[in-house]
């Protein structure tokens, strides 16, 4: 364990930790409306929704590569926004990770939401309950479960991120270097024992998540209302 | 219940089509997996079907950083013959005894340019790497990549490595580089000559000189699982022919 070098596993975890909190935001009201919609746009949007679960991760990294091109329309506002680029640079794997765990964090959110149904809420309403306050005192308590399966799986996922990674990174050490990349990298050295410190770290925290997400479901049972 | 009712003669038809579908390559025994490092792959594009048709065997070609081949090779990897960009990884599978030491030779000397889609950006190498005018500038990862560690000499050399060390962004090899400046996510990159040469963009480039890095000699080498494999011999032996060896400097390599 000599001169082990421990950054991707902080840039690792900080990368999951402000992708899933910028996702519980962005997934919050996407999942409510999913939950309650009765448009019939909505399969598709779904479906746009799950997108990233079936999609190559090449296919997300090529699409992202190209938009994120300083020339490219999303590249440059973001450049004349912020004065940095998106490719290569630590937001930009924000952004990616974000497409990439949409689907984990979205979806449970959008099960607890229309388990917790509208009844809870018509309650609140009655009683005199503005929809925001409804919303805050009543569903969100009730959607907690989903809250916690959405938070951990879209953590853990995030964390296992690699293809999209490799391709708009650009492998800096400090901003873009993830642990799977180092354990790509540690591989391709043949340096083993540092894969296998890093590879063994993901197993076995990617393992604990799981439990820790089965646990609860088990202890919650499906319905919360 | 449903039963399957299979008649006898057509199983006997099935295991022998099975057989034949299986034993006919290995009889023939024409087919070589070369893995590639990933700079020699346009000219890989120009060898595959002038090897094909000179000698009938069917050649399959895998691309990838010499660091990822030479390590799939020591991990037994079905390749027949490996091309890396250096001569430390053919000799360190020599060493393991998974190269066959008598077989290794150097096929091509690889030149490195710095390029840029935008015909307008590269005038003179040193002077543009001195100026700085980007903000990203592509390398393959030097750890794993020959061509990123010829790249990251030349900068030493030059004294301009610290000055755009952060603004360094690595591929995982030359092929990814390539594609990290073409899609002008980044504004250049050291780049395999040859991937110019060959591309659809010409754009601007400066020729690093041979004298700022090691010689980029590549070796290639036998896989011992393929010692019995003709077709494996007929690709290092066609490697040495002068009409390969026209194709390959026609690439911007130099001959050994």
């Amino acid at each position: 364990m000599t001169n082990f070098d421990a950054g991707p596993v902080w840039l690792t975890l900080h990368l999951a930790a402000v992708t899933v909190s910028l996702l519980l935001l962005v997934g919050t009201p996407l999942a409510w409306w999913l939950a309650h919609t009765r448009t019939r746009l909505k399969p598709l949007i779904e479906a746009v929704t799950a997108l990233p679960l079936v999609l190559p991760p090449t296919v997300i990294g090529f699409y992202l590569l190209v938009l994120f091109a300083p020339g490219a329309p999303l590249g440059a506002a973001w450049l004349g926004l912020t004065g940095h680029t998106l490719a290569f640079s630590f937001s930009g794997l924000v952004l990616a990770s974000m497409l990439y765990s949409l689907p984990f964090v979205v979806q449970p959110l959008q099960g607890a939401f229309e388990a917790v149904g509208r009844g809870p809420l018509e309650a609140a309403a009655v009683l005199g309950a503005r929809p925001l306050d409804a919303f805050f005192t009543v569903a969100s308590p009730l959607a907690l479960r989903g809250y916690v399966t959405a938070a951990v799986l879209g953590f853990a996922h995030t964390l296992g991120e690699f293809g999209v990674v490799l391709m708009v990174g650009g492998n800096i050490p400090g901003r873009t270097r993830v642990v799977s990349i180092a354990i790509y990298e540690h591989v391709e050295t043949l340096n083993f024992a540092a894969a296998h410190v890093l590879a063994a770290g993901l197993l076995m925290f990617s393992f604990a998540v799981l439990v820790l997400v089965y646990a609860l479901n088990r202890r919650y049972p499906v319905h919360a209302a | 219940m449903i039963r399957f009712v299979v008649k006898r003669p057509f199983v006997n038809r099935l295991v022998l089509a099975a057989a034949l579908a299986l034993a006919l390559p290995a009889a023939q025994a024409v087919e070589v997996v070369a893995a590639v490092a990933a700079n020699f792959a346009a000219a890989m594009t120009r060898l595959e079907p002038a090897f094909e048709q000179a000698s009938g065997h069917q050649l399959t070609v895998v691309l990838g950083s010499s660091g990822k081949l030479a390590a799939q090779i020591q991990q037994g990897a079905p390749f027949d013959v490996l091309l890396s960009a250096d001569q430390e990884r053919p000799m360190a599978l020599e060493r393991a005894g998974v190269g066959v030491a008598a077989s290794r030779f150097t096929y091509a000397v690889g030149r490195v340019t710095l390029w840029s889609p935008d015909p307008q950006a590269i005038s003179d190498g040193p002077a543009y790497l001195r100026a700085a005018p980007f903000r990203h500038l592509a390398i393959a990862n030097p750890v794993v990549a020959p061509y990123g560690a010829a790249a990251q000499q030349a900068m030493e050399k030059l004294g301009t490595w610290d000055g755009v060390q952060d603004r360094i962004v690595r591929g995982e090899d030359i092929g990814q580089v390539y594609a990290m400046v073409a899609s002008r996510a980044a504004d250049a990159g050291f780049v395999a000559l040859s991937a110019v040469i060959a591309g659809p963009k010409p754009g601007s480039r400066w020729v690093v000189p041979a004298d700022l890095h090691t010689p980029l000699r590549q070796d290639a080498i036998l896989v011992t699982r393929a010692r019995a494999n003709p077709a494996a011999q007929a690709f290092l032996d066609f490697l040495k022919t002068p009409a390969a060896g026209e194709v390959i400097a026609a690439l911007g390599y130099d001959l050994p």
